[in-house]
């Protein structure tokens, strides 16, 4: 039991230290939305696996309230970014905004994996 | 429908399948079923529809059992085997392929079905739904594990597979006739 | 405790293994992978299958039927809200440009037509007009001759 306790939150533990280098490392606002996304996604996982492991129901509501939250802020993030792109164009890109990281990397030769 | 609807006894007729999923997450919420919960939830779900209401929607939907299943199966067969394929792609050394952004030429015209389409193709890991355009019917995805054009063609016969589930398992008699006027296969 | 209830826990265990194990590739995938587009498809999809498969694990490990209730609202609500938010951000990932055109193979939202004025469409957001329109615009006619 104890190495299933471990490997279950090892995993977790790394896959959320590694959303949080991203979060970290960026480049564009659009990656760390997707990186907080996922940070809850996974802090929404541990409660579940602590509520299975300790056959514990309490912390059961706040995993709704940690799900919704991760779908609101997501979306209103988005919605703030991409501004009033409501209608669709008809090559559906906007030009004259700040240059994306990744292309500029793409076009300095090296290429950040 | 030959006798006379008033609007609100109409407009509350389409919306009862709302009200009953808000009545129902209500119940859930509160962990237990009783009968305080279950009115206290109608309160809720009448006020909710009233003070925010939302637009209807077009064109009344059935759900056939059958067709159904084979919807949900393969569905759930999809999200099993390339979660597993994009898991793999993410610890395998070598990385990632190439991706692409396809755009699909679709078939039903139903904002339904249409929905219930984006929806399960962004669920299933590997395709992701960049845009649809509803007026020329055409929908784009971004699809991650691409090789050759094979792979593309792949997918897009995909795509148009489970618009074919999604229409025979969702659709209205005419939509799915439509389908077949339009070379639905009966896959 | 029964062989039934082994099993049952034997399972519930093996469920719970196998999505944190997915929520580790989210992880590794969001840091590995090149673009906004490819990120999101390590780091959302987790939401799907990992989570549903923890739901799972953990209704068959807990008793009573309010958790299960719960955990299974959960699951509902993921499963309607991640696409929504999937797509309102890889929508807006595409227009804003975060997509690495190097590494897509074909792009057909944009191979429609020849050049075009992709400087004013008409639907820009109101709080980031470009900088330097003229500029945009050229670079943009430049690119699309260059395609």
């Amino acid at each position: 039991m104890t190495i299933v306790y471990w490997a279950a939150y090892g995993m977790l533990g790394a896959g959320a230290l590694l959303a949080l280098v991203r979060l970290g490392m960026g480049p564009s606002l659009l990656d760390r939305v997707v990186a907080t996304d996922t940070l809850l996604v996974i802090i929404a996982a541990g409660l579940a696996v602590h509520a299975g492991l300790e056959r514990d129901p309490t912390v059961v509501p706040v995993l709704v309230v940690v799900s919704l939250l991760a779908f609101v802020g997501s979306v209103s993030v988005a919605r703030y970014i991409g501004g009033m792109l409501v209608g669709s164009a008809d090559d559906g890109q906007d030009v004259g905004l700040p240059e994306a990281a990744e292309e500029r990397a793409a076009r300095a030769g090296e290429a950040p994996r | 429908m030959s006798e006379p609807v008033s609007p609100a006894a109409h407009r509350l007729r389409h919306q009862l399948p709302l009200l009953v999923w808000l009545v129902l997450v209500w119940n859930l919420l509160w962990g237990t079923w009783s009968w305080a919960n279950l009115i206290s939830g109608a309160a809720v779900a009448l006020g909710v529809t009233l003070l925010l209401p939302l637009p209807p929607v077009v064109g009344g939907s059935r759900v056939r059992p059958l067709p159904t299943l084979r919807f949900v199966g393969h569905f759930v067969a999809d999200l099993v085997r390339s979660g597993a394929l994009v898991a793999w792609q993410t610890v395998r050394p070598s990385g990632i392929d190439r991706s692409a952004i396809i755009t699909v030429q679709l078939r039903t015209d139903s904002d339904l079905l249409l929905t219930i389409l984006a929806e399960s193709l962004t669920l299933v890991p590997g395709s992701m739904v960049i845009d649809l355009d509803r007026e020329r019917r055409t929908i784009s995805l971004h699809v991650l594990h691409v090789r050759d054009e094979a792979d593309l063609e792949r997918q897009r016969a995909a795509v148009l597979a489970e618009e074919n589930r999604v229409v025979r398992a969702f659709g209205s008699p005419e939509e799915v006739a439509a389908l077949d006027a339009a070379g639905g296969r009966t896959a | 405790m029964s062989a039934l209830e082994m099993v049952r826990d034997a399972v519930a265990i093996v469920l719970l293994l196998l999505g944190t194990f997915l929520c580790l590739t989210a992880g590794l995938g969001l840091v590995r992978f090149p673009d906004v587009l490819t990120r999101m498809h390590a780091g959302t999809k987790p939401q799907v299958l990992g989570v549903l498969l923890i739901m799972v694990g953990a209704a068959i490990r807990l008793q009573g039927w309010s958790a299960t209730w719960m955990l299974l609202l959960v699951a509902v609500f993921q499963m309607l809200t991640a696409p929504v938010s999937a797509h309102m951000i890889s929508r807006v990932a595409y227009r804003r440009r975060h997509v690495r055109r190097d590494r897509l193979m074909v792009d057909e939202l944009n191979s429609g037509g020849g050049v075009r004025d992709r400087v004013y469409q008409g639907d820009e957001p109101a709080d980031a007009p470009p900088e330097q329109p003229g500029a945009a615009l050229a670079k943009s006619r430049e690119e699309d001759e260059a395609r």
